[in-house]
């Protein structure tokens, strides 16, 4: 058997204060080319280059000024959560007296300042993933790397957390994300690339993407189950909008104006147990490129 | 290199993280002193009554076994340190990862969790001289160089447990673990001397580690100073850096997928 390529031949690129986020399901090659970015993972071909150095060279350098916020928290358990940043700290190779300064600003920043003495054991989810971005915020980067960072949070948290970036990209920080959220991507990023079975399958913002790839407004159908495909099929043949997509649970009908086109179904005597209009998403992107969905 | 190459910064940085866990509690030390009081007591005392004295060695029978169970000491709060710990570290805690992204490299991380190991030793070795000495087993000045010595048992079993750990699938692995560490401290000579042993069977026991590591504390314990303390200072330094190499490159492996 071959060695499994997550990541095969991506190109890109990005600039100082801009949030980029890589968009894509489980298993697209993401995580594994953030490792690489943030020098923890060998290049076995190509060039990359972050902060203008060679990762293969200079690891340790390019680690010392970005910051790592990985999909598990893997935060010291066994100590408080001002240890737990002291000590990362202290990985950087920063004086005591200047951890301790930033820890104060860190705190106020992930909302923590109560729970400062606190053991990690004793946080929520949303806390402890703020204590991580803190912490990840130690050595003041000037790149920060976060791998999926709302999966499992609830949605109160994940506002709480957007908030946070927000301010952030603000103070001129630089945000690389992967997320397989189409809203996250949505409300945070800059720019995206869509990735699908270790390769980016389209790069812009997520207005170029949606622009680009599919129609203004989304028509979506659900009829019994045993007539989708049937109703797709008539669907087609009456050239209704610019694409049709047949999907397990629902007909969908890209169209620059939605309403028109339900019009015309239901002038077709079809009677769909419920209809929907809405704005194209990058979800929607994203089905289109890849044929599949963005959360299986 | 992504991984090549340590600093005595962060490798200390790691020490420091694990000195500042390791001190919220003085029970691991105490726990590590238990087992090495009961066998000093029920064997060194107990069996002792029995035994009377070594042959061509003129102390009690107990304090000729007090320095080798020392060294077990020794050899457990490193080995333990670096198999149990670190497991749990990589596989549960995923530790690992988030250090990974800081400018530690793989060698940093394996060195600093073999000092840690060293000094972990450090407390019970000394907390048993201490019961050695409370006992009357001390029977000469060269007791003092058990404590450096303890911490060179620390480093060769530091590094061998780190590098042990690497080839460990989860933790049923560790029985297998202890059907090699038994036997070692069975026959390593802790409770006898090499003498015992018909000539063909020397050269296995001396090859092990703990052996050399009974050497080097029992000799000077009891005001033997003979040049063969060199080769276990060496065969000791060996282990602990061929250990620490081993593991420091399939490490780079692991960690840096």
């Amino acid at each position: 058997m071959p060695p499994f390529r997550a990541v095969d031949g991506i190109d890109f690129e990005f600039g100082r204060g801009e949030v980029f986020g890589f968009l894509g399901p489980n298993g697209a090659g993401k995580s594994s080319t953030m490792r690489m970015l943030g020098a923890t993972s060998p290049v076995s071909a190509g060039t990359l280059r972050v902060l203008g150095m060679d990762p293969a060279e200079k690891g340790p350098e390019i680690r010392a000024r970005i910051g790592v916020v990985p999909q598990d928290d893997c935060l010291d358990r066994e100590l408080t959560v001002r240890e737990n940043l002291f000590v990362y700290g202290r990985y950087f190779g920063l004086a005591k007296n200047v951890i301790r300064e930033r820890i104060a600003g860190l705190l106020a920043f992930a909302q923590l300042e109560e729970q400062a003495d606190a053991q990690v054991e004793t946080l929520s989810g949303g806390m402890r993933r703020r204590l991580t971005i803190a912490r990840s915020l130690i050595n003041q980067p000037e790149i920060l790397l976060l791998d999926e960072p709302t999966t499992g949070l609830d949605p109160q948290a994940r506002h709480v957390l957007w908030d946070r970036l927000y301010r952030l990209k603000r103070d001129g920080v630089t945000l690389i994300i992967t997320t397989h959220y189409m809203d996250e991507a949505e409300q945070l990023c800059d720019r995206l690339a869509v990735m699908d079975g270790g390769k980016i399958v389209a790069e812009g913002s997520p207005r170029e993407l949606i622009d680009a790839h599919v129609t203004r407004e989304v028509l979506e159908l659900r009829f019994p189950a045993d007539d989708q495909a049937e109703v797709a099929e008539r669907l087609r043949a009456a050239q209704l909008g610019e694409r049709i997509e047949l999907l397990p649970d629902r007909v969908v009908v890209y169209a620059d104006d939605g309403e028109t086109v339900l019009v015309a179904v239901h002038g077709m005597s079809l009677a769909p147990i419920t209809a929907l209009v809405r704005r194209a998403t990058l979800e929607d992107v994203f089905l289109k490129l890849t044929g599949r969905s963005l959360i299986d | 290199m992504i991984a090549s190459g340590w600093t005595l910064r962060r490798t200390g940085s790691l020490v420091e993280r694990n000195a500042r866990i390791y001190r919220r509690s003085l029970s691991p030390v105490l726990a590590s002193l238990l087992e090495p009081l009961l066998y000093l007591l029920s064997i060194g005392f107990g069996v002792g009554t029995l035994v009377g004295k070594v042959p061509g060695i003129d102390v009690r029978y107990a304090a000729f076994v007090a320095p080798a169970i020392l060294a077990t000491t020794a050899m457990n709060a490193a080995f333990n340190q670096m198999t149990f710990v670190v497991f749990t570290r990589m596989k549960t805690d995923r530790t690992y990862d988030a250090i990974v992204p800081t400018p530690l490299s793989i060698a940093d991380i394996a060195l600093g969790e073999v000092a840690s190991a060293v000094l972990s030793s450090l407390l019970p070795s000394i907390g048993f001289v201490l019961v050695m000495l409370a006992l009357g087993l001390v029977v000469s000045p060269g007791i003092l160089l058990a404590i450096p010595a303890a911490l060179l048992v620390g480093y060769a079993f530091g590094g061998a447990g780190l590098a042990v750990t690497t080839y460990l699938r989860d933790f049923s692995d560790f029985q297998l673990i202890q059907l090699v560490m038994l036997p070692m401290f069975l026959f390593a000579t802790t409770f006898y001397p090499l003498s015992v042993y018909p000539g063909w069977a020397r050269p296995v026991v001396e090859i092990l580690p703990l052996y050399q590591s009974i050497q080097l504390l029992r000799e000077p314990a009891l005001g033997i100073f003979h040049w063969d303390i060199a080769v276990a200072v060496l065969y000791l330094l060996a282990v602990g850096s061929f250990g620490l190499a081993l593991a420091t490159r399939r490490l780079t492996r692991q960690l840096l997928a």
